[in-house]
């Protein structure tokens, strides 16, 4: 019952925030330079003034602020959000083509650097000082300096010219024309240096957090009562230290979701990966305001989602968190 | 006895500053770091007086490698305009940018987190609100959107690095705050009587100031990140010379000549990582209790 309605009441602020970003959005559609409907008239090759005020009546463009706004969200919540000037395509529909690279990307990042980062912690965490805490320290002050869109670069040079074992650009290998599992195969080759790319800065971060809050962790009373009653040392780390010390991980991945979908950007345009932050490079090059609003309205919603189910997944980890509230 | 009085005195005339400072000293990364910030920030300023060529100017055959040819040490891009000219002004613009934007970011931060941390209630209730709104929005994308939307130059990219990179710091100054507004000496300047102006910037805000400190270097980092990724994209002024312009101009032609792309990213990286370890030292040196972590 009370999860139900905690889950409910979160849903409702979900909605309330992404209402702010749609008028958000709107309104800068609104201060955008250049009148949509002169846009519109330039596409059919020029237009007389009566034209251009039947286009502006029909687009809604001379009704009020307020009610061009009203008449906005209410589209957008009907899943319509506006046209692509550049690709003469409803933007949801693009937005829908671009969208499973871009969650491919993210997801493989995302798993790397956390399932990375909490092994590479805990095994620095074993010997403070040690080579695999010194190398945590030394790769998450590396990972922090380097620009991602720099990583990536580099990266390509070393895989695409001084040793060419992946591919260094694009989703898939277009010669090959491949289908089912070899295409698959051929994906994930492709995936491996932007995922790598873009996974190991907070691959590094992460490791430097679970290995501080693993060192805080087994400080704890109930790791020394764990060790007393006998428990073998494997089961201490994971059952009783690495619970815990992972909370502040799972806080973090949740928290840092926005400035992934950032770096992916800049990733899949090093990479040419034909996702999201393409489309949005590629639209903000063209000027293509409704897309690129389009893409920032979205991942802002995915964001939102991810939130979401940070917020589910702590309270799976940590019972202690479902008294409160 | 006379020694005595005399060391009693000489520890309590130190200045709070000082402690630090000695604690700071005794890192070498963090003096590494500030070694680093210190040689960056020479080159950027009298780098262009003593190598004063054109970053612009064509100068030798495109694409020579360094150490080829004497008319350019670090090799030409390209078009052929000297590489050391672009690290040597780039540096500027980087600079000035990262900090302009780190600026604005710790003030809109500050103000924000110290009202609602201060005032609480309603003020608090709404200021969350909106930061929680802009922590939702992907920031290098709402860099973008603000920048496409302006025009393209060093103050727009400055200013929308601000907007989108203040959340953090509005909440760690909310934070802050909250746990001293209700210390004794706080209290005590209640009771005298003081105007609530004076009580948050003069009496709370020097007390939150070492983890402020602390964050405003990291995001001085972050900044220069923001603005190199930026100007990679293409969306930072293209008259000014940047290294992020010097990497994404010369990016289609990096597998025949990988220094054009290769000695920019490596300037951005020790300024980065300059910083960071600056902000580390000065971490390690506020909360001596905390080092090691």
């Amino acid at each position: 019952m009370g999860l139900i309605w905690l889950i409910g009441k979160r849903l409702l602020y979900a909605v309330a925030l992404i209402t702010a970003v749609l008028v958000l959005n709107f309104s800068l559609l609104h201060l955008a330079p250049g009148d949509p409907a002169d846009v519109i008239a330039g596409e059919m090759g020029g237009a007389t003034a009566e034209l251009l005020a039947e286009i502006r009546a029909l687009y809604g463009l001379d009704k009020p602020f307020l009610v061009q706004l009203g008449l906005y969200l209410q589209r957008a919540y009907q899943g319509d959000l506006g046209m692509s000037f550049y690709y003469n395509l409803p933007v949801v529909d693009l937005i829908l083509q671009r969208l499973p690279a871009t969650m491919l990307l993210v997801f493989t990042a995302l798993s790397f650097a956390t399932v990375g980062g909490t092994v590479l912690g805990v095994l620095a965490a074993r010997k403070p000082g040690g080579f695999t805490s010194s190398m945590v320290t030394l790769l998450s002050l590396v990972g922090y300096a380097a620009p991602i869109f720099w990583t990536g670069l580099m990266l390509i040079i070393l895989f695409g010219v001084v040793i060419p074992i992946f591919p260094i650009s694009g989703l898939y290998n277009v010669a090959k024309m491949a289908t089912g599992l070899s295409r698959a195969v051929d994906i994930a080759h492709h995936l491996v240096l932007p995922s790598f790319t873009l996974g190991v800065v907070y691959l590094a971060l992460y490791s430097r957090l679970t290995r501080a809050s693993m060192l805080e962790v087994m400080q704890a009373d109930y790791v020394r009562t764990a060790r007393a009653k006998g428990a073998r040392e494997r089961t201490v780390y994971l059952r009783h230290a690495l619970r815990n010390a992972i909370l502040p991980v799972v806080t973090m991945a949740g928290l840092q979701f926005g400035s992934l979908i950032s770096g992916a950007v800049l990733v899949e345009t090093v990479f040419n990966w034909p996702g999201l932050g393409t489309l949005v490079f590629e639209s903000v090059i063209a000027r293509d305001y409704p897309t690129v609003l389009g893409v920032l309205f979205f991942s802002a919603t995915l964001v939102i989602a991810a939130n979401l189910v940070t917020d589910l997944v702590y309270r799976m980890i940590d019972p202690r968190i479902r008294l409160q509230d | 006895m006379a020694a005595v009085e005399s060391v009693t005195r000489s520890q309590s005339a130190r200045r709070p500053g000082a402690d630090a400072w000695e604690i700071y000293r005794q890192s070498p990364t963090a003096m590494l770091g500030l070694v680093l910030v210190l040689l960056i920030s020479v080159l950027a300023i009298i780098g262009p007086l003593v190598y004063p060529v054109d970053p612009f100017e064509i100068i030798w055959a495109p694409m020579s490698a360094p150490g080829t040819t004497e008319h350019a040490l670090l090799g030409t891009d390209y078009l052929g305009r000297d590489i050391l000219a672009g690290l040597l002004v780039g540096a500027k613009a980087t600079l000035i940018v990262g900090l302009t934007a780190a600026a604005l970011t710790v003030i809109i931060g500050l103000v924000i987190g110290a009202l609602a941390g201060f005032y609480l209630g309603m003020i608090d209730e709404i200021l969350m609100r909106v930061t929680e709104f802009f922590q939702v929005l992907p920031p290098l994308l709402f860099a973008m959107v603000l920048v496409t939307m302006l025009s393209p130059s060093l103050w727009v990219v400055a200013v929308s690095i601000g907007v989108v990179s203040w959340p953090p710091t509005a909440r760690l100054a909310r934070a802050e705050f909250l746990r001293i507004r209700n210390l004794e000496y706080v209290t005590a300047s209640r009771a005298s009587g003081v105007r609530q102006g004076y009580i948050i910037w003069r009496v709370i805000l020097p007390n939150a100031l070492p983890p402020l400190i602390v964050s405003a270097t990291l995001t001085i980092g972050t900044a220069i990140l923001f603005e190199a990724g930026l100007s990679f994209l293409g969306l930072s002024d293209p008259n000014v010379m940047s290294w992020g312009l010097m990497i994404g101009s010369g990016r289609e032609y990096m597998l025949d000549a990988w220094w054009i792309v290769t000695l920019p990213g490596v300037m951005i990286f020790f300024a980065v990582l300059g910083v960071s370890l600056v902000g580390d030292g000065l971490n390690d040196a506020f909360n001596p209790k905390l080092r090691r972590r």
